[in-house]
This record gives structure tokens, C-alpha cells and sequence, in this order.
């Protein structure tokens, strides 16, 4: 369950989120859709105290955000880009993170296996290609077994076959009832995923609720045509 | 909390070894040093050789490899923010896990051609373990002032060497020859509180004031020191620049802290 209230942030004189009031119901899965710079990475990363909001709450399974840390344990991330430490391999990565969370990764072999990394991950970080590099990241975000996961452009970098693996894996976790929130500008993709949309226009929510029923208001077969309307509306 | 910071402080540890370059870093030390007993005579002559080495060096080096260290970890610092881990915690791991083993390096490869030279012991024992204690100083100090460099200039790399670079430069080189330019205009007057009190403001001068006092050399060392010697005396003076050097040491890593506390990244 995630609480948002009247949540603001600006970064300088660029007002990136304005008021923005959400509440998320566990076992959710949402895709958060927008143009570039409309505030979806930064929404997403003020729920996971990465960016420190002017004002409103952010409530995350009962916690009030406020410098607080352990709510962090229920929540996997991946990032849009990746650039580990190009020294480290793959697998001792992993390992630093089961030893700095002091709990096992639940799920870190069946992902390596699921995502065909058993050949990347006694590399150093470096030599992987953007793609693998990617993989690591989705691998890092679900192998801690979280309820929430929080994905950031996930299949941007990524090849046919890794996406459907990815896609396959999201399906999963949705049915073990975990809260999921993906940003991406592929729309036939969130269809596959998500059920509902979040839609953010210059920091603002402007829709928020089922595909079904944004296709419906806006007389559309796909959420391409739905979106893209509804962004043609504002921006005139 | 404990295991946290050890388990980030090691993984540091493990990268920077794994680099080499750490290894490099000790190595120049080990060779200068020994290079220096083999040519000139005993364990004074060589610390002072060495002593002006720090002081021109270790800053740079540590300032540019801590704010190198930010750059380099944009990713890996969100990987670790978004684990259930304190920030505060998070920033000491990473802080001594940088400046913790390029002062091992340092202190490795200078000590070692005194013990093999059998000089660590005897009449220069106060003045070897100040010179280790000076550059340990400044690497921690450097590498905090490069986490506050990095930190606020997070998304503007060459602004932030930039910058960095200019403070070294101030600091190092063209501080002393300032205050003697003030001296020098201002000479009628009794400004010598004033010099004395500019020279606390860098933590280079502090560090070439003890080590002058140490040595009773003010001729050598600088403009500054020979003030500083002439207005506080040498036991007054080393207990000073000692305290202020002390004060040098928590300011870059509670900046450091405090901005890293509050940043968004």
C-alpha cells in the first residue's frame, strides 16, 4: 500500500512534481506513462528516498517517509541505466548485497538461471554489455523477494528474447500479489503488464485508473492512441 | 549498523585492491623513501625530503581520487541508497572505505624502507611517526574535501575537477606566497596575529608549520612558519596547529556528511 499527498518537488526553478496525490493498493500493478521530463523517475524515486520531497507524505506499507531506511526492505528497484563497479563480478555484487542486507537472496539463482546470466556473472561488471548489465540490475531488484517493485524503463536496453523473459517474470511475481509500478514509453507493453495507468503531464497526475476505462473515455482500441490523444489535448 | 559499515567499508577495500593502482599508489612511497636513504644520510634528512613530498602530493592525489570516486559511482551510490540502509552509515563506509586504505598505502610503503633502513627507532622515532601522522591528516582530509567537491558538483564533472584543482593550487602552492605578498605591503604594521590566524585556514600550512617546528628549521619551510615559530614559540605552536589541523580533519567529512545527508540523487 502507498500513500502519496500533495507531494512537491523542484529542482531548482524546474517545479517537477506538482501536488501529486496517489494511492496505490497492494498487489497493484501500475504503468506510469508520461512524455520525457513529466516526473515519472522522480516520483518514483522520492517513494524510495532517493530524492527528498518539498512537502506532502509519502506512506509506504504504514511508514511515513521521514530519513527512514528499513521500509527499504520491502521494495525492489531497478534503474533506467546501471554502471556497477566495473572492478566487481556479477556474482560477488550479489554476494555484497545478501551480506549487506544480512538475508539470502531468495530467488538469485532461478533469476541468474531464468535470465541465462551463468556465463555473464564471472565477468567483471565492465566487460557486459549494456543489455546483461540490465539484467544484473532486474536480477539485483527481485532476488530479495520484495512486495513492491519499482521498475524504470525496464526493457528499453534489451533484446526480443530477454524482454519476453523479462515480461514472463513480471507476470509471476504479479501473481504472488506484489505491488508493481513500471514507467515505460512502450505502450503495447504496459498493456501486456498492467492493468491500470498512471498518467503525468509537466508533475501532474491527469488520469489514473484502468486501461479499459481510459480506452473507453477516449474512444481508442490501444493505450498508444489513448495516451497520445490525451497528451495532444494538454500540450495545444 | 556495524555489519553494514563493515561490509561496505570491505567491499571498498576489495575494489580498491583489485584496481592496483593502490598498490602503485604505496609503492612510489616505498621507493622515494628508500631512494632517499640511499642517497643522502640519516632518518631526519630523508623525512624532511619526504615531508615536502606530502605536503605537495598526498593532497592532490586524495582530493582527485575522492571526487573521482563520486563520479565514478553515480549508479552503484543509488544501488546502495535504495537498500535498507541508513544514510549516515552509508556515507562513513564509503568515506573510510576510500581514505582509510590510501592512508595504509602511504603509511605502508614510507614506514617500511625506515624499518629495513633501521631508522624507525632511535632519536627521529617523534618526527617519523608526526610525518606519518601529517600525511594520514591529509589524505583524509583530501579525500573529504574531493566527497564535497563531487557532491556538489555531482552533475558537473568539470566544474568539480576544476575547482578542485584550483583549491589544491591555492592551498599548496600559492597560499604562502600571498600572506608573504601581504607581509611584504603590510610590513609596517603588526599584523602578525593576522598572518598567524590566516595560515589555521589551510590545513597545508598547518601541516608544513608542524613539521618546521618539529624540526626547528623556520628558515626552510616557508614565510609562514617562520611567523608562526617567532609569534606562538614551538610548544605553543605545535599544540595550535595541531588543534587546528584537528578541526581541519572533522570539517570536510561533517560537510561531506551533511550534503550527502540532504542530496538528491
Amino acid at each position: 500500500m502507498i500513500t502519496i499527498q500533495q507531494l512537491q518537488k523542484s529542482f531548482g526553478h524546474q517545479h517537477v512534481l506538482k501536488d501529486i496525490n496517489l494511492e496505490i493498493p497492494s498487489g497493484q500493478s501500475i504503468g506510469i506513462v508520461g512524455p520525457n521530463g513529466s516526473g515519472k523517475t522522480t516520483m518514483i524515486k522520492t517513494m524510495l528516498g532517493l530524492v527528498k520531497p518539498d512537502s506532502g507524505t509519502i506512506t509506504i506499507n504504514n511508514t511515513t517517509l521521514n530519513g527512514n531506511y528499513q521500509y527499504r526492505r520491502n521494495i525492489g528497484y531497478m534503474p533506467q541505466q546501471a554502471r556497477y563497479p566495473e572492478n566487481m563480478y556479477a556474482s560477488e555484487l550479489f554476494n555484497f548485497m545478501e551480506n549487506l542486507r544480512d538475508e539470502p537472496g531468495e530467488f538469485k539463482d532461478e533469476l541468474i538461471e531464468e535470465f541465462n546470466l551463468y556465463s555473464e556473472i564471472e565477468k567483471p561488471l565492465r566487460v557486459l554489455s549494456g543489455g546483461n548489465r540490465q539484467k544484473v540490475g532486474a536480477v539485483l531488484a527481485m532476488m530479495f523477494n520484495p512486495s513492491l517493485l519499482f521498475f524504470d524503463e525496464p526493457t528499453a536496453g534489451l533484446d526480443p528474447r530477454s524482454s519476453f523473459i523479462f515480461k514472463e517474470r513480471i507476470r509471476k511475481e504479479k501473481k504472488t500479489g506484489k505491488t508493481i509500478l513500471i514507467t515505460s514509453h512502450i505502450m503495447s507493453e504496459l498493456e501486456q503488464l498492467v492493468e491500470n495507468v498512471v498518467f503525468i503531464l509537466e508533475g501532474e497526475i491527469r488520469y489514473y485508473g484502468t486501461i479499459g476505462d481510459l480506452l473507453k473515455n477516449n474512444q481508442q482500441d490501444h493505450l498508444e492512441g489513448a495516451i497520445a490523444q490525451m497528451m495532444e489535448g494538454v500540450e495545444v | 549498523m556495524t555489519s553494514i559499515y563493515y561490509q561496505i567499508v570491505r567491499n571498498e577495500f576489495q575494489s580498491l585492491l583489485r584496481a592496483r593502482w593502490l598498490i602503485g599508489y604505496g609503492l612510489i612511497f616505498l621507493i622515494l623513501t628508500d631512494t632517499l636513504f640511499r642517497f643522502s644520510g640519516g632518518g631526519s634528512e630523508v623525512l624532511l625530503s619526504i615531508s615536502n613530498m606530502i605536503l605537495l602530493f598526498i593532497p592532490l592525489i586524495s582530493m582527485l581520487y575522492g571526487i573521482l570516486f563520486i563520479y565514478q559511482s553515480r549508479d552503484y551510490l543509488v544501488l546502495l541508497l535504495t537498500q535498507p540502509v541508513n544514510r549516515d552509515t552509508l556515507f562513513w563506509g564509503l568515506f573510510t572505505g576510500i581514505s582509510g586504505p590510501l592512508t595504509a598505502a602511504f603509511i605502508a610503503g614510507t614506514a617500511l624502507p625506515f624499518i629495513w633502513h633501521g631508522n624507525f627507532a632511535g632519536d627521529t622515532t617523534a618526527q617519523t611517526f608526526l610525518v606519518l601522522g601529517l600525511g594520514a591528516f591529509l589524505t583524509f582530509i583530501f579525500t573529504g574535501l574531493g566527497f564535497v567537491m563531487g557532491l556538489i558538483y555531482f552533475d558537473e564533472k568539470i566544474k568539480g575537477f576544476g575547482y578542485s584543482l584550483m583549491i589544491w593550487l591555492f592551498m599548496a602552492v600559492i597560499y604562502d606566497g600571498l600572506i608573504l605578498l601581504l607581509i611584504f605591503l603590510f610590513g609596517d604594521y603588526p599584523i602578525e596575529t593576522g598572518v598567524v590566524g590566516l595560515t589555521m585556514l589551510n590545513p597545508i600550512d598547518l601541516a608544513r608549520i608542524l613539521v618546521l617546528l618539529e624540526f626547528d628549521i623556520s628558515a626552510l619551510m616557508g614565510y609562514t612558519g617562520a611567523v608562526f615559530n617567532q609569534f606562538l614559540g614551538a610548544t605553543k605552536g605545535i599544540l595550535t596547529a595541531g588543534f587546528m589541523l584537528a578541526l581541519w580533519l572533522a570539517l570536510p567529512m561533517w560537510l561531506g556528511l551533511r550534503i550527502f545527508k540532504k542530496k538528491d540523487f
